[in-house]
């Protein structure tokens, strides 16, 4: 049985101007151990998609149907006293921005004291700052800036605090949305070295959400690629990569830089993403879609299994 | 409602805007019941000369301190003068002193606020003393000083209002212009070349007037509760121009002789008009808000 | 066209009260410290560095935003340091700047035609029928077709790859010689990134530009620069023609950079050589060799003195006492 398995999930944010699907139907399952990349650009729905697992959608965001389910828990149906004892315990989360992340006048390990209080209350404080100070040292921090404020650590020792702190109950799924965006090139590699390694020592299920394509063919196993709040494709790594069926996957693969390639022509794709407000009839790419016919323009593609990945194009449909 | 009025016609072309605001929620509504206040008052005030039953200064156009009775609707004061045409035409004079107080907080806080914040340094550091000393007194405290200073009429009493209130302009002008001085398109202008006048009204006046705006509708009550006051203490107008402050003095005194109608009418004429530009203000500044942070 | 030479910039900082107090001491943020280099008409020189480089300090200096504590800045041979005012304003012609937010880089009241129009106006040019005429052919210039239409339009009613052509735009309205892009895709959509480079490439051949691009993007400098600076600490350390400073680097920084971008490719083998630590504060860099600390390599003469730009191999240079 997956760890994580999504049924058919649909996140609306509903204004009195309109309502909008942030995520329109999507259906996903992660194994135990397994690490899945979730990809896409911005206004996708992906860091929706992350939110709606620990049901941390902001308002007016709401989850309308489906099932999120997590070995064994309704995670969208369940009580709030339910949901909070699964946020941190069994679900870790990774927020996108490790700046305004962190509560800038507490101590650190006033930070994973909070946490570790919240879920076992009876521990003695010298027990958590211990275990604050395990974790600190291997995420690669010295022990004694447990005493230290925020803005004492730089950015990549902060997401680094934040990867601590996600993982500081041991949980059994992590959520890192979009873990590196904010930090330089070379303390990227770091955390991504660190995450492998936690994945490893851990046996972490991870769910990664990024733009970044490049750390997910690096990291991740299987890849969940969005477009306009749906799955275009769903894969094994390498298969998507050296094969992606779904045209956006295509172009989105083609429109990224590779330094070790030379004389790589990029490629770009025209138009922009549809507003969520006023969906395009049909399949939402096929405005901007090179292989788009009839069907397209009115019918909603459908996610069809081929093989080992899923894809929802009509260009894949058995006659 | 026939297009023939044209106070119909006005309506009609209004009447999206109208109903886009009652969509917006509080705030919306805050601003369409506020206006509406406002706009009534504003209408009786206009319409005062002709809608009046009596002069409102002549005395003894009915027996003294006659209760609310059909000929007199809101009674008469010790002066023997009808409270309705009291009420109907003192607010002219509030508007008026409002008005003036605001357009000379308009062009000399806002002007200085963008000059002296843009130019940082001990401009900046002038003006903000400057203002932070006028800011630090009691408003009704210092209108009083320097009306007292000033003498009566229209125009002084607005200007010891406008004293009091210019510092909040200059403040608001302040904080929003030394934030947007940092950011890029400001930058940009610069290395476009422009100079420094057209920087400071093409780029940075543009998106600190919506902020304006709000302020000065708050204001603008606060305007007119610190002109009630002003006459209330006998400053400011001289006993020939019909006035709700005036009123309230006089009918504070006369409470005690059971004449409560002298001072409850005009009380809740001035208390409705500085609600209802209170109402716009606060509406105002919630919906400009958001969308200044998105 | 451009020489820059031993160039510093160093901000002072703001110390605390009681520390101004206490001690007399003046703590420099030594943002830029002494480089030099020059580029050519035509060139497209890529400014790379992580945070704390210097890469943007260098950028606004050259603009002129902010002066340098010491250095000289020649454009076309004439001394930056001796143009000012009036003379200054209109000075500002010749080199533009290409923000990296394109919604903060615009004006949110301000319409998308006007924005541009208000470059030629403020630098004088034409009458008021050609600015508009040559804003609305720079509108179809960067692909914003019919420039009808989106003259009227606000910032807001334009997607992030839309305002990052007006802005491009803008700064090429007036024909400038010099353009500086500060990170240019950085905040666009990655499927629109390729789009924007190719539309700033194509703009190049057509009014003979050069630019100046400043990105932590390697993979980016390398599609679009023929020319590569990397800067670490407010120093130069490599710089060269890209094929040689990205497929035969020769400072250690450069291969630890080259190394930790990720790949998008899952069956590329990653060796990765990831120096240990992080970035320095610039207000107090390590003496002698500024990445000796990190550096896998470094030895004990790294520590004691700091190592000059040397040729190695035609107009490939590196700060390194011992380049690979």
């Amino acid at each position: 049985m997956p760890l994580l398995d999504i049924q058919s999930l649909v996140v609306e944010y509903r204004t009195p101007k309109a309502s909008v699907k942030a995520v329109d139907r999507v259906s996903l399952s992660v194994e135990k151990g397994h690490t899945l990349g979730l990809v896409g650009e911005s206004g996708c729905g992906k860091s929706t998609l992350g939110l709606s697992i620990v049901r941390l959608v902001p308002p007016p965001g709401r989850v309308t149907s489906g099932q999120i389910t997590l070995d064994g828990i309704d995670v969208a149906g369940c009580s709030d006293e339910e949901i909070r004892r699964v946020r941190g315990k069994r679900v870790g989360y990774i927020f996108q921005d490790p700046m305004t992340s962190l509560n800038p006048v507490k101590k650190i390990g006033d930070h994973f004291i909070e946490m570790i209080n919240t879920h076992e209350p009876g521990i003695s404080r010298e027990n958590a700052l211990k275990r604050a100070a395990e974790t600190l040292q291997s995420l690669g921090i010295l022990p004694e800036r447990i005493d230290d404020f925020p803005h004492q650590f730089s950015g990549g020792m902060r997401q680094r605090v934040m990867i601590g702190l996600a993982l500081a109950l041991n949980p059994d799924l992590l959520i890192a949305d979009e873990p590196t965006t904010s930090l330089d090139v070379i303390v990227e590699a770091q955390i991504i070295e660190l995450l492998k390694h936690l994945k490893e020592s851990l046996d972490l299920t991870l769910v990664l959400i990024t733009h970044n394509i490049g750390i997910v063919a690096e990291t991740a196993d299987r890849v969940a690629v969005m477009y306009a709040g749906r799955i275009a494709e769903l894969g094994e790594t390498g298969d998507l990569f050296e094969r992606p069926m779904h045209p956006y996957t295509k172009a989105l693969l083609n429109s990224v830089p590779n330094i070790t390639k030379k004389d790589q022509i990029l490629s770009w794709i025209p138009g922009a993403p549809p507003d969520l407000a006023e969906p395009p009839p049909g399949c939402l790419y096929h405005p901007r879609c090179p292989f788009a016919f009839g069907r397209c323009r009115n019918e909603d593609p459908q996610l069809l299994k081929r093989n080992n990945s899923s894809v929802a194009c009509h260009l894949y449909e058995k006659r | 409602m026939t297009s023939e009025k044209p106070e119909g016609r006005i309506l009609i072309r209004f009447l999206p805007a109208l109903t886009g605001l009652a969509r917006r929620g509080l705030a919306g509504w805050a601003i369409l019941i506020g206006s509406a206040i406002v706009a009534v008052v504003g209408v009786i005030t206009v319409t005062s000369p002709w809608i009046s039953p009596h002069d409102p200064i002549a005395i003894n156009v009915g027996p003294i301190l006659s209760p609310p009775s059909f000929e007199f609707p809101l009674g008469t004061n010790h002066l023997g003068q009808d409270m309705l045409s009291r009420v109907y035409c003192g607010g002219a004079i509030m508007f008026q002193v409002a008005i003036i107080s605001m357009i000379v907080c308009l062009v000399v806080g806002v002007p200085v606020g963008l000059f002296a914040s843009y130019a940082g340094g001990h401009i900046d550091q002038l003006a903000s003393l400057v203002m932070d000393s006028i800011y630090a007194f009691p408003g009704l405290v210092l209108a009083i000083a320097i009306a007292a200073m000033l003498g009566p009429g229209v125009v002084n009493m607005a200007l010891s209002i406008a004293v009091v209130y210019v510092p909040s302009y200059f403040r608001i002008v302040r904080s929003q212009v030394l934030t947007i001085k940092e950011l890029p398109y400001v930058e940009a202008a610069r290395m476009m070349g422009a100079r420094r006048s057209a920087i400071l009204f093409s780029y940075i006046l543009p998106n600190v007037i919506a902020s304006v705006a709000a302020v000065a509708t708050i204001n603008f009550a606060d305007a007119i509760l610190t002109a009630a006051g002003l006459t209330f203490v006998g400053l400011g107008l001289p006993v020939s121009i019909p006035d709700w402050g005036w009123d309230l003095t006089y009918g504070r005194r006369l409470l005690t002789s059971g004449a409560w109608w002298v001072i409850t009418f005009p009380g809740i004429m001035v208390v409705l008009l500085a609600l209802g530009f209170t109402l716009m203000g606060e509406g105002l500044s919630e919906l400009l808000n958001p969308r200044l942070q998105k | 066209m451009l020489t820059v030479t031993n160039l510093r910039k160093y901000f002072p900082v703001e110390k605390s009260f009681l520390d101004k107090l206490l001690t007399s001491q003046k703590n420099f943020v030594r943002a830029v410290d002494d480089i030099s280099f020059s580029m050519n008409r035509g060139d497209i020189l890529g400014l790379v560095g992580e945070s704390g480089s210097g890469k943007t300090t260098t950028a606004k200096l050259c603009l002129k935003l902010i002066e340098p504590t010491s250095g000289t800045i020649l454009f076309e041979g004439v001394d930056l340091a001796k143009v000012q005012g009036e003379e200054l304003r209109r000075f500002r012609r010749n080199m533009q700047l290409i923000f990296q937010d394109p919604t903060a880089s615009l004006s949110p009241r301000v319409r998308a035609g006007d924005a541009i129009r208000h470059a030629l106006l403020f630098q004088g040019v034409g009458t008021a029928t050609e600015r508009t005429e040559r804003t609305k052919t720079m509108l179809e210039r960067v692909g914003l077709k019919p420039s009808d239409s989106f003259y009227d339009r606000f910032p807001h009613q334009l997607s992030g790859g839309q305002r990052q052509r007006v802005v491009i735009a803008r700064a090429l309205v007036l024909n400038p010689k010099l353009v500086i892009a500060d990170e240019p895709i950085a905040m666009v959509d990655v499927s629109v990134r390729a789009q924007i480079l190719e539309l700033m490439l194509e703009l190049k051949k057509e009014f003979d530009l050069t630019y100046l691009f400043i990105t932590h993007d390697l993979a980016m400098a390398n599609y679009v620069c023929r020319r590569i600076a990397i800067m670490y600490l407010g120093k130069i350390v490599e710089t060269g023609p890209k094929e040689k400073v990205f497929e035969r680097p020769l400072h250690p920084y450069t291969s630890a950079l080259l190394s930790s971008i990720p790949i998008p490719d899952p069956k590329a083998k990653l060796e990765r050589m990831i120096p240990k630590g992080e970035i320095p504060s610039p207000i107090n860099p390590p003496k002698g060799c500024r990445f000796h600390p990190r550096c896998p390599h470094a030895q004990t003469v790294c520590s004691e003195r700091e190592p000059q730009l040397k040729e190695s191999g035609s107009s490939h240079y590196a700060a390194c006492f011992f380049p690979r």
